[in-house]
């Protein structure tokens, strides 16, 4: 019963399938994975979406959307109708072709990381011995998609936007990558299902995941903030600062190539935590040995949106960077604790088991990070504010 | 070579034409990029999954944006008013024919070379790694300098740049 529930969909997915005949049966098997991706995601950000504003609506002291449905759960449905039937308006200097053209590469090319993303025990679409690299490409390629938004749109705040997100991906896309490539150090495997393997262990009923050693917590950290800016979410939503840029790089779409947008933007920040859940906590994995009998996919998505809680948490308490700040962030902070955390990997791993590999670890990224931050922060004086304009 | 072959070929031959003869540069490096996207699934294709990824994340992901970037950092991605043809195009022309010729010989005379390499190799990521940090670790360590040094005087003309309009 126990292990029925854990393997619903799999079991689901192989009866359909017996329906069909043994040549077809693969093909019905695949086009069933992505359809249900392509369903249930979605429907996670239109459940998102509702939370944040439900709840930067509660961290603002207001209600937030309270109008649609009993508490306004249907908002999402009004919302996605009022999408669909608003007028589509292309600027007429715009550049048709590219202007349609990039909602639809940007969702396209989000949809494609779930291929590799371990879902639950044995719900992985692909198994790809280089998962994590294709996940990465996929991200990488979201980039031009934003450029091409930007450029099409012949509009200063847009191409501004544009610039804006792309040079903030690209800076955060290396932390990010080497956030990453510890865990793939010490699998020494790039494929995700093994990274999620290699968790699923227990000493004394707690699990062996990543995060829970130094290096991992520190590589999670730095993966965290990375992938907020990688997202384009508040602290790092510099392209889309609707006080300087109406909406960035989105400026001129409309009905439903915006909620197109939306959809890209959410649901790329759940395929980030996925990923994020894969490689730090576990994926699948169960956070206590005696809470096995739960089903796996409980966890994974559980760990996903306990994610998007984390973004909304962070939009809704922290003020948006300055562009020099953000890119001196990138640079100067993130990029060279990554780099030596790379090396407190490898220290790890040739000081043997015990409690000195511990304490040492510990002490050189906790160092390293009090020190950086001292030395980034010693040019910075924090007087009263003063207000160019307002007084 | 299957009829998928051709296909990803076809497209891929487009991509570099539409390179080439569109009149926009934004939109050559955009189908510059259809060019890329081509030859990594064509990499995948042949079961090179490493070779593949990486071309989209390294061409894709940062050399089409850096195209990007460069073109409409300097003079603007609207089509010169001379046309985009070099007067010089017919030497430009005999020296593309002949690195294609070279290129082209090269290829077509290594199976010579390598007589036994019927079979299709099956090549794993963690093979890779192992060459490339076994067999292959002094060219792996000398192009991380090349690109160190690059990187360092990039910065350095970056500075020098600043530091003058001051």
């Amino acid at each position: 019963m126990i292990k029925n529930a854990d393997q619903i969909f799999v079991l689901l997915q192989h009866w359909v399938m017996s329906f069909f005949p043994h040549a077809l049966q693969s093909l019905v098997g695949v086009l069933l994975s992505v359809v249900s991706i392509i369903c249930v995601f979605p429907a996670l950000f239109a459940i998102s979406v509702l939370l944040e504003r439900k709840g930067l609506g509660r961290m603002q002291n207001r209600l937030g959307p309270n109008r649609v449905g009993p508490l306004g759960i249907l908002q999402p449905v009004a919302d996605g109708l009022k999408s669909l039937t608003k007028e589509d308006i292309v600027p007429t200097s715009a550049d048709a072709v590219v202007h349609f053209l990039a909602p639809v590469f940007l969702v396209v090319i989000v949809f494609m990381g779930y291929a590799v993303l371990p879902m639950g025990r044995n719900m992985t679409l692909v198994n790809l011995d280089a998962g994590l690299l294709f996940f990465f490409a996929m991200g990488a390629s979201t980039e031009l998609s934003v450029f091409m938004a930007g450029w099409s749109s012949r509009n200063k705040y847009s191409l501004l936007g544009a610039m804006r997100a792309v040079a903030q991906m690209i800076s955060y896309e290396i932390p990010m990558l080497l956030a990453s490539l510890v865990v793939v150090m010490m699998t020494g495997s790039m494929n995700l299902g093994r990274i999620v393997d290699v968790q699923n262990q227990y000493t004394w009923g707690l699990p062996h995941w990543y995060i829970f050693t130094p290096w991992g917590f520190a590589a999670f950290l730095l993966y965290a903030t990375a992938t907020t800016a990688e997202s384009n979410r508040s602290p790092f939503d510099l392209p889309e600062g609707e006080s300087e840029l109406v909406a960035g790089y989105f400026t001129e779409y409309s009905g439903f190539k915006f909620a197109l947008f939306f959809l890209g933007e959410y649901v790329g920040m759940l395929s980030v935590s996925g990923l994020g859940a894969t490689l730090f906590l576990g994926g699948w994995s169960a956070p206590l040995a005696i809470l096995n009998w739960v089903p796996s996919w409980i966890w994974f998505f559980g760990k996903v949106m306990l994610s998007i809680c984390v973004f909304i948490w962070l939009r809704g308490t922290l003020p948006r960077l300055r562009q020099d700040q953000l890119m001196n962030f990138a640079w100067k902070f993130v990029l060279p604790l990554s780099l030596l955390n790379l090396i407190v990997a490898g220290l790890w791993r040739f000081m043997g088991e015990g409690l000195t590999r511990w304490v040492v670890c510990s002490a050189i990224l906790l160092v390293a990070y009090v020190v950086m931050a001292r030395v980034g922060m010693r040019k910075e004086r924090f007087g009263p504010r003063s207000y160019r304009y307002a007084e | 070579m299957t009829i998928v072959f051709y296909l990803i070929a076809a497209i891929t031959i487009a991509g570099a034409l539409a390179a080439m003869l569109l009149k926009s540069t934004v939109h050559c490096a955009l189908a510059l990029t259809i060019a890329f996207a081509g030859l990594a699934v064509q990499f995948l294709e042949l079961d090179a999954q490493f070779a593949g990824f990486a071309q989209i994340l390294v061409y894709i992901g940062a050399v089409a944006i850096l195209v990007v970037f460069a073109i409409l950092l300097t003079r603007g991605s609207e089509a010169p008013k001379g046309g985009v043809f070099s007067k010089s195009w017919p030497a430009g022309l005999a020296i593309a024919a002949m690195v294609f010729a070279v290129l082209g010989w090269a290829v077509l005379s290594s199976t010579s070379v390598l007589p036994n390499e019927t079979a299709k190799p099956t090549v794993s990521v963690l093979e890779i790694g192992n060459a490339l940090m076994g067999r292959y670790v002094l060219p792996l360590e000398i192009i991380a300098v090349l690109l160190t040094s690059a990187l360092i005087g990039a910065v350095i003309v970056a500075k020098h740049e600043k530091g003058s309009a001051k």
